[in-house]
């Protein structure tokens, strides 16, 4: 054996402990879950998945999960979208310092903001009383579908300033000008040049946050204590919940939330590649 | 729209971003007022200030214990993902650069698959049996590694390609040094600042991780966010302290990965 290929052999050896480790914590507990998810008591099969769906209770998980993530991750969106535009046409030291703040409260989310949400808006919350006390509001419940989606929204929205901001790269000045020479009015340059430049990235980040926000468990159990009915309260009751467990039926369960997460995966991935790169 | 701006286009952007701003900073600004109020309830604004709920958490022995636990367990988990990371980073792209594409589409796994998901399996496989690690940081340890790999992964395959890891370790190996001496005395030092912005950022998310924490060990080994939410049922006021002086932490984390990054530019 030469030197260079002891060198290469010793190289691959390097990559064991790393092999090791994210074989025990990463592959070994997604392998464990999907071939338990097509375990019941009859043997194998797909009994799990049946009883999931002809169950209207996990049905009903499925669709708030579905509905909580895809509104919030638009109103995330949307105001990600207006927010960076604008980010990008205000001098530089306001927009460092939004840009900085923004990035920070990417990390308040989980626990900590659903408590803090409960103060401002929960029944007795100082915003709450505020709205109730000049009549804008009749009542508002933090803990509804509605409040998720306020409450995911908050959290969406640093996340998509973060992932839009560097997309608006792609626009160049001397387009609008160009088409602005043209004859063009601001709705034909969005129209026709601006928004077909960007749609990639904003679909890009638009499954993105889709996928921050399908996986979101502590938030909501935070301030549901696990009373709302979505994927990953449902999961985590089968596993580690005080009356019932049912560690197939949760594979199950994961088998579909990871299913969806893929999807988001692979269109991201996809749409990355088609994404408009300006040369610099 | 003409090509100077007029003032009510450059008004709107500002407006826009001040919205934006007040938005993000609403419910930190609630909370912070709430943790000084000495009470607040049925009026816009609280009746008093205090620092006492301040007072009263740093010095409850239990929310001391589980801030140290956190700070273990996150700690221990990037000198984890340090030691795993950086041999497997050198090797790939200096040995084996093909396999980058491989470890791109492995990295994803983390991200496709919510903690909620891999806990279904570490609960059952790790709960009893030769590897039992259910209860223990240990296992906290090993899954925060791979909450941080992706990122980790990234941020210092970025560091190498501006380093031109292949030329260093030419002309390191053309003045005599050995393959081990070059990764270890000439392309470790040069990673350094973009290392430490990586685990600084990397620290910051480990230390608001819930879910593991609470499904995989709970008040076994309390950590801080699990603490938070079993302090739900005690004062408001409290909570916010907590919730403010958790947030002032990773705020310092973050403001010194940021300094250190533009440092580097």
């Amino acid at each position: 054996m030469n030197a260079l290929t002891r060198g290469k052999y010793l190289a691959l050896l390097c990559l064991l402990p790393f092999a090791v480790f994210f074989l025990v914590f990463q592959i070994a507990p997604l392998a464990w879950v999907a071939v338990h998810s097509v375990q019941a008591e009859s043997g194998w099969g797909l009994d799990n998945f049946s009883k999931v769906f002809n169950s209207k209770f996990y049905r009903q998980a499925i669709q708030h999960s579905l509905e909580i993530s895809f509104w919030s991750s638009l109103f995330g969106i949307v105001i990600a979208i207006l927010g960076s535009y604008s980010l990008r046409r205000v001098d530089s030291r306001l927009r460092d310092f939004v840009n900085a703040f923004a990035n920070m409260t990417s990390n308040f989310a989980g626990v900590p903001l659903a408590f803090a949400f409960i103060i401002l808006l929960g029944f007795n919350g100082a915003l709450t009383m505020l709205l109730k006390q000049t009549g804008i509001i009749e009542d508002f419940n933090l803990y509804s579908k509605s409040g998720l989606i306020i409450l995911y929204t908050y959290f969406q929205i640093p996340l998509g300033v973060l992932l839009l901001y560097p997309a608006f790269d792609a626009l160049r000045e001397d387009w609008r000008e160009s088409a602005e020479l043209l004859g063009a009015n601001a709705w034909q340059y969005w129209r026709h040049i601006g928004l077909p430049v960007l749609t990639p990235a904003l679909l890009g980040t638009f499954v993105i946050l889709l996928a921050n926000a399908l996986g979101a468990y502590a938030t909501v159990y935070a301030l549901t204590t696990g009373n709302f009915n979505v994927l990953p309260i449902r999961i985590a009751a089968l596993v580690a919940g005080d009356i019932s467990l049912d560690p197939n039926l949760a594979s199950a369960l994961a088998m579909i939330l990871v299913g969806l997460m893929t999807l988001v995966t692979l269109v991201h991935q996809w749409l990355l590649k088609r994404s408009y790169h300006v040369a610099r | 729209m003409s090509r100077a701006e007029p003032g009510s286009t450059r008004l709107y952007h500002r407006l826009v971003v001040y919205v934006l701003f007040l938005l993000l900073l609403l419910p930190l600004a609630g909370t912070l007022l709430y943790s000084l109020a000495t009470s607040w309830s049925a009026s816009i604004l609280p009746s008093g200030l205090t620092i006492k709920w301040y007072l009263a958490l740093w010095s409850d022995p239990r929310f001391l214990n589980a801030f140290g636990q956190s700070l273990l367990v996150c700690v221990g988990a990037l000198i984890l993902s340090v030691l795993l990371i950086l041999p497997l980073l050198f090797v790939v792209h200096y040995h084996f650069p093909r396999l980058d594409a491989l470890m791109n589409i492995l990295i994803l796994l983390p991200f496709a698959v919510p903690p909620v998901v891999s806990s279904v399996g570490l609960l059952q496989l790790y709960g009893s049996g030769p590897l039992a690690m259910v209860g223990t940081p240990w296992i906290l340890i090993g899954c925060y590694f791979t909450v941080a790999l992706p990122f980790m992964y990234r941020a210092i395959t970025n560091n190498l390609q501006a380093i031109n890891l292949r030329d260093l370790m030419d002309a390191a190996q053309l003045l005599g040094a050995s393959t081990f001496q070059a990764a270890f005395l000439v392309v470790l030092p040069n990673l350094r600042k973009g290392l430490l912005v990586a685990l600084l950022l990397s620290f910051s998310f480990l230390f608001g991780e819930f879910v593991f924490a609470n499904l995989l060990v709970g008040t076994r080994y309390e950590t801080l966010q699990v603490y938070l939410n079993n302090m739900r049922n005690s004062s408001g006021h409290f909570n916010s302290a907590l919730v403010i002086s958790y947030f002032l932490f990773v705020l310092v984390l973050t403001w010194a990965a940021n300094r250190l990054n533009k440092d580097k530019s």
